[in-house]
């Protein structure tokens, strides 16, 4: 057995075992803790599969914003309800959860594991067209280019998402700031973590969108980074929660879909349809939707980790 | 030299997997606090030695795991406050 | 040279793997959540320090090895400061 081997299946089990406390543990905060290390932990799996992308992805996502997002889901939860009382499920009704899970789980192993043994895979014919579209990672090919569409209909889908958490504030709150925030404590460690961290995450956000075209990145990543950084300014009491009526904020949300549709539509004029490039020009008009994306990202998972209007403002 | 860094790897994955039953097992928050420092360490040690110096991207994921521990574990410290204790309004704005 | 190098990895690595199993018989074994944080704080920092140094000579020079180097203070200084955090949230709790 290859020390590859042992090493793998260490760390599914491992991963295995965090879910399954994950799901277990009875106090929330420990569930929250238990996912953020699951997420952590399953990035490491990709990049054991040598999937840099997916890893990156992972990492900031499921570790960080996500994480983030319930540790508010909770710290709301405990000030504002009592523990609910419910009564647990029946014998059958767990019965028949068990039975369907593991039906799924056995779906999807026996699924994995019966593949013939060349795998039928897109990725041949993906990496040979990589030279027209003058990129040269073939996942960022993939996103931005061979299925440019699925992306822009996913940015519309994440803004439509940040408009029902807003729509969730009380009619006298609406337009005003989310009320997600704290004192900061002068000379306090976060502060100076957050004077730091935040200049090197801005960095580390916009380089991996940089090198995304030919590298493992990516403008998702990136802006996620950029949210992290975005949500520990937050957190540390350095910069306050923008009201989410201003003009400035709402300008940058939509300039990612907006720069997005606007490119597609010039496809008509420059080449053969919504979302073609002109031969030779893909990459720059790429790099430009990503650019004004990576931000209006950023924006739209910091401002979903804070959640809807709190505080009316007054004019 | 391959085999000798896979290995290192394992050891140092077997480490963070013993830190984790200790840490999630612990009965107050204060422990369970510890998880975002141990994985953000004990991870990106694990994540550099499993690539080897073969796989260029595995600095740029290290970057981003650094990055995200150090914001998990803030995130973590700052979280049995309600986020709307902050409620002094900012100079020159009325509430 | 090349065995030189290789010596110096092996070595490097060895140390901070020992370390790491340092910080993790700390965690296990101290009997307070102040003294486990420590531990885990000091030990694993040093373990992952000495990893990184004993991968520099099998990654790109100069700019993936900087980068690494880079990470490890990125790291080191994290840790410091969100220790600090922790601890006071941990003693502030038990009214410090």
């Amino acid at each position: 057995m290859s020390s590859e081997l042992v090493f793998c299946i260490g760390l599914a089990l491992l991963i295995l075992a965090v879910a399954g406390f994950t799901i277990g543990v009875k106090e929330d905060f420990a569930a929250v803790v238990g996912f953020v290390v699951y997420g952590l932990l399953l990035s490491l799996a990709w990049m054991s599969l040598s999937s840099p992308d997916v890893a990156l992805t992972e990492a900031a996502v499921g570790g960080g914003v996500t994480g983030a997002l319930l540790l508010g889901a909770c710290a709301r939860l405990r000030t504002r309800e009592k523990p609910a009382e419910g009564h647990r499920p029946g014998w059958i009704n767990r019965g028949a959860a068990l039975v369907l899970c593991a039906g799924i789980s056995a779906g999807l192993a026996g699924v994995v594991l019966l593949l013939p043994d060349p795998a039928p895979t897109l990725a041949p014919p993906a990496r040979e067209h990589l030279l027209a579209t003058g990129l040269g990672n073939a996942v960022t090919a993939v996103l931005m280019a061979y299925r440019a569409l699925d992306t822009l209909l996913e940015k519309v889908v994440l803004l439509l998402a940040l408009v029902a958490v807003w729509s969730l504030a009380p009619d006298r709150f609406w337009g005003g700031r989310p009320a997600f925030g704290y004192r900061p404590e002068p000379g306090g460690p976060l502060i100076f973590l957050t004077r730091v961290l935040v200049p090197v995450g801005v960095v580390a956000g916009i380089y991996l969108f940089w090198v995304g075209a030919d590298a493992p990145g990516g403008a998702f990543a990136g802006g996620a980074i950029l949210a992290a950084m975005a949500i520990l300014g937050f957190i540390s009491g350095l910069s306050v929660v923008p009201a989410v009526n201003g003009f400035r904020l709402r300008f940058v949300l939509v300039a990612g879909v907006t720069v997005f549709i606007v490119a597609g539509l010039a496809g008509f004029a420059w080449a053969s349809g919504f979302l073609a490039y002109p031969v030779g020009f893909a990459k720059p008009i790429i790099l430009l939707i990503e650019l004004a994306m990576i931000f209006s990202i950023g924006a739209t998972l910091a401002l979903l980790v804070a959640g809807p209007p709190g505080r009316s403002l007054k004019p | 030299m391959p085999e000798f860094l896979l290995a290192a790897a394992g050891f140092v994955l077997a480490m963070v997997a013993l830190g984790l039953v200790r840490i999630l097992r612990g009965p107050e928050d204060g422990d369970r606090m510890m998880a975002a420092q141990l994985l953000g360490t004990g991870g990106i040690a694990a994540l550099l030695l499993a690539a080897g110096g073969g796989l260029p991207a595995a600095a740029d994921v290290a970057l981003t795991l650094a990055l995200l521990a150090a914001f998990a574990s803030m995130a973590f410290a700052k979280s049995g406050v309600s986020p709307e204790a902050y409620d002094e309004p900012k100079p020159g704005e009325k509430e | 040279m090349r065995l030189a190098l290789d010596i110096f990895t092996i070595v490097a690595v060895s140390s901070g793997a020992f370390f790491f199993l340092a910080g993790t018989v700390g965690l296990l074994r101290f009997p307070d959540t102040l003294t486990r944080l420590h531990a885990l704080t000091k030990a694993d920092n040093l373990g992952l320090g000495l990893i990184m140094l004993g991968l520099l000579p099998h990654v790109a020079w100069p700019f993936v090895a900087l980068k690494l180097v880079a990470v490890w203070v990125l790291a080191l200084v994290a840790s410091a400061s969100a220790s600090q955090l922790i601890a006071r949230k941990v003693r502030g709790r038990r009214g410090s």
